[in-house]
């Protein structure tokens, strides 16, 4: 605590880098993952190797991955780029397979009736297979939210700053208020995103929470 | 007028829904083509709002091949009516009947007073615009399906067993209901369904289907009931059943019909 109240401008600074870093890369994950999500599901032949390629690029190792984005983007491989580029690969990866089951949750009779009322596939998108397929969305981008925010904490390795620069730094020069510290500012970050994308779900979606105790009421006069 | 010309319809794996089936559905009637599953009737009512393309064959609205119109402004100038109504589970009773107005571009206001307007006219309390889809009963669900058909007043209404899904009960209540607005409206209405007393109660013409959409027999109800083409009509709807089979008896002075169990199903006068 000693540590936190000597320090707490820096910690400012570093939730501040720390936020900087995973927010794009949470908001690139789901602008890649939806409509990935939505082609392996409209365009059967091509789901299965989609959403293959989409779990292998999760198993390529952070520092590899890290090092073939600078060299294929031109970033420098200590730049906020690169590790933008890199969670956002994650986040894809984690994200398309949830976004595809949501999009083929969406009940048949229900688009079938939005076709039949002559709604064109970009309207029928936005309007009808976006919105129902949001509940499973959510589900998936707290996933991605989390393991994002945990993960920008490797960023430190590389010298990105960020909460992780606390681990490496304490580690290093054995303070272990400074460690304690980083873990315990990033686990509630992690948890503050999860909340956040968690509410937003919930305010976007008021159809699922309708109680059905009220009474039918209003039946044929 | 609604002209089915000789359509087909083969799937690229060879399997037959529909083999030149012919029909002409005069304006401000209702047509209904019954069968049991299999029958290819969903799939011929998918080829007049274009949901379905005929293999061969052409469907005609008014002698004007539907493949010349835009799909989707064909399908928002015709109602269509989904089993268990086919409701947008996200949208509340008033942006379901408003659907496609608001696709049209009418004001969110307009089409809104609109829908509310539409409740009351299809026996639905105007208070129930709130509510989810999901907080209504199925009768309900039903009849909002029915108005939301109905909001941009077209011509043609396609109804694909649309009171499949509810109790016997409410479905007489919801075909008697659509008998009421179709002397309002007289709409040309194709309806679809596998139950042949629904077909008989609402029908100005019947068509029994077999499989691949083969015409069994076409007539008005009286005509098939009095006249059975063939045994699958015969069997289909059952004129040998117990329950068809009617007699009379003379009960306090009263005449009863009796079917051929000896159960009263009705008075004579």
């Amino acid at each position: 605590m000693t540590w936190l109240r000597l320090n707490w401008p820096q910690v400012l600074q570093l939730v501040g880098d720390h936020l900087a870093l995973s927010l794009p890369a949470i908001l690139l994950s789901i602008l890649i993952a939806v409509p990935i999500g939505y082609l392996a599901v409209r365009l059967r032949w091509l789901g299965k190797p989609l959403l293959l390629t989409a779990t292998l690029l999760y198993a390529i190792p952070a520092l590899p991955l890290l090092i073939i984005i600078a060299a294929v983007f031109g970033f420098s491989l200590r730049s906020p780029e690169t590790m933008i580029a890199a969670l956002t690969i994650y986040g894809v990866a984690l994200l398309v397979r949830t976004a595809a089951d949501g999009f083929d949750a969406v009940d048949g009779f229900v688009r079938d009736s939005a076709i039949a009322l002559g709604h064109s596939p970009l309207v029928i998108f936005f309007k009808v297979d976006l919105p129902l397929a949001v509940p499973v969305l959510i589900s998936g981008i707290r996933v991605v939210a989390v393991s994002t925010v945990s993960l920008v904490t490797i960023g430190a390795l590389i010298g990105v700053s960020g909460l992780g620069f606390f681990l490496t730094d304490g580690f290093q020069r054995g303070i272990l208020g400074e460690v304690v510290t980083g873990l315990l500012a990033s686990v509630a970050l992690a948890g503050l995103l999860d909340a956040l994308v968690f509410a937003g779900g919930r305010a976007m979606t008021p159809w699922v929470r309708v109680v059905d105790s009220q009474p039918k009421l209003g039946v044929a006069k | 007028m609604i002209e089915f010309e000789t359509v087909s319809k083969t799937y690229p794996d060879k399997t037959t829904a529909v083999a030149s089936f012919s029909l002409v559905v005069p304006s401000h009637r209702i047509v209904v083509l019954v069968g049991s599953s299999g029958s290819g009737k969903t799939t011929l009512l998918r080829m007049v709002n274009r949901m379905v393309e005929p293999t061969a064959g052409r469907v005609l609205i008014d002698g004007e091949d539907v493949r010349d119109r835009n799909s989707v402004t064909l399908r928002r100038s015709i109602g269509y009516v989904m089993q268990q109504g086919g409701l947008l589970p996200h949208r509340n009773i008033a942006e379901n009947v408003a659907t496609v107005p608001m696709l049209n571009g009418v004001s969110r206001r307009q089409a809104r007073a609109q829908a509310l307007d539409l409740l009351e006219r299809v026996g639905l309390d105007k208070s129930l615009w709130r509510r989810f889809p999901s907080q209504l009963s199925g009768g309900q669900q039903q009849r909002v399906g029915v108005a939301r058909a109905l909001a941009a007043d077209p011509n043609i209404l396609l109804m694909d067993e649309p009171f499949g899904a509810v109790d016997p009960i409410v479905r007489r209540e919801l075909q008697d209901e659509l008998l009421r607005l179709q002397t309002e409206l007289g709409k040309t209405i194709v309806f679809v369904t596998h139950d042949i007393n629904e077909a008989f109660r609402l029908a100005d013409e019947v068509v029994v289907l077999r499989e691949q959409a083969i015409v069994a027999q076409q007539g008005t109800a009286a005509e098939i009931m009095a006249a059975p083409a063939n045994d699958f009509v015969r069997n289909f709807i059952g004129t040998e059943a117990a329950d068809r089979v009617l007699s009379t008896q003379q009960v306090n002075g009263k005449t009863l019909a009796v079917d051929s169990y000896g159960r009263p199903v009705g008075l004579l006068q």
